[in-house]
């Protein structure tokens, strides 16, 4: 019983931590290039940021699932509903 | 409802209202997790259903005024709000749309409001609306219906059979089920076309149910966890920070799941002459 909790909870902290790592990563690549673009041609910012805002949610989704997984793991841990 | 510890307080805030039948046989409404869980499949989040319909309806209500009362040279405030959302879906309908279909415009409008106003219910206070229910016998009260994966799950759902039907309609039986085995690679290389349009096409309504749900349940989430953890004099400092950060997600999340909605049904609409 304690062993699943604990394997719950490292599997909760790696979830997390790993999903953070790619989120943050991803956002700073897709950031820099949209500052890139929006230097080299400010007229087409709206246009880009709107894009942006597009990409942005598509890279945060898994990481997000990753969080709402963990956070399953944390409060209503299915493992324990299945051995007691 | 003042819970003992916080992991019950929390526990109780992430609990829907589910009606079904218990494990003895009679129908009521859940009491606990362990006897949501226990009524199976087939028991309904009554919470869910009862916001969702209420913030749809609220949507077609305030359109309708809109649109009944519409005057050209006198426009009211609400007109041109909705003027305003209109024009926003619908040049990004022309944008990303490449076929011919009256359905696709409104119902991106429909699902881009709908989700905003169902998520929107994310902005109310913890615990303002479950303790009212509670006063008047209700013992569980989620508002936000998009926490609830049933609700995601049900809206993606609704537009993959969307896709699989203009899909078959737009390129008949033979064509849509011939681009599985002739996509992205050539007709040699059959299997691998196979395994990947599969996973692809089973990808998009997972993905999109489940990228409006874990953030919007992420955000509840966090809400829940301030309130249950910093004492109440303080909550605001975290709150309200989290709160101004969640007014974007909220809109964000809602324009994917519209702009999304329009890109796979642009993508049933295509035809591939040669590939």
């Amino acid at each position: 019983m304690e062993s699943v909790v604990a394997f719950s909870a490292l599997a909760a902290g790696i979830m997390v931590g790993l999903g953070a790592l790619g989120a943050g990563v991803g956002i700073g690549i897709l950031g820099s290039k949209f500052l890139e673009g929006a230097a080299r041609q400010p007229e087409l910012v709206p246009m880009l940021q709107v894009r942006m805002f597009l990409m942005l949610g598509l890279t945060d989704a898994v990481p997000i699932i990753a969080i709402a997984f963990a956070a399953l793991l944390m409060f209503a841990n299915p493992f324990l509903t299945q051995i007691g | 409802m003042s819970a003992g510890t916080p992991a019950e307080y929390i526990a109780h805030h992430i609990q829907n209202l589910t009606f079904g039948q218990h494990a003895d046989g009679s129908w009521g409404i859940a009491h606990s997790a362990k006897e949501a869980t226990e009524m199976g499949f087939f028991a309904i989040n009554l919470d869910t259903m009862f916001w969702s319909i209420a913030t749809g309806v609220a949507f077609c209500w305030l359109f309708r005024i809109a649109a009944v009362r519409a005057s050209v040279h006198h426009p009211s405030r609400l007109q041109s709000v909705v003027e305003m959302l209109v024009e926003m879906v619908n040049t990004s309908v022309k944008d990303a749309f490449s076929g011919n279909n009256p359905l696709i415009a409104p119902l991106a409008l429909t699902i881009f409001v709908w989700v905003f106003l169902m998520n929107l219910m994310d902005l109310v206070p913890v615990d303002v609306v479950p303790q009212l229910a509670h006063l008047m016998g209700i013992e569980y009260m989620k508002m936000v219906s998009t926490t609830d994966v049933n609700a995601t799950f049900g809206m993606s759902l609704s537009i993959f059979a969307l896709m699989i039907y203009y899909g078959i309609k737009v390129k008949g039986p033979l064509g849509f089920f011939g681009e599985f085995a002739t996509h992205p690679f050539g007709k040699a290389l059959f299997p691998i076309n196979l395994a990947l349009e599969t996973v692809s096409m089973i990808a998009k309504p997972l993905s999109l149910s489940l990228r409006l749900f874990g953030n919007m349940f992420a955000g509840e989430l966090v809400f829940v966890l301030i309130a249950a953890l910093i004492p109440f004099y303080l909550q605001w400092m975290l709150a309200v920070p989290w709160a101004i950060f969640h007014i974007l997600v909220i809109t964000l999340q809602a324009y994917i799941f519209m702009m999304l909605t329009i890109v796979y049904l642009s993508q049933s609409h295509e035809i591939h002459d040669s590939h």
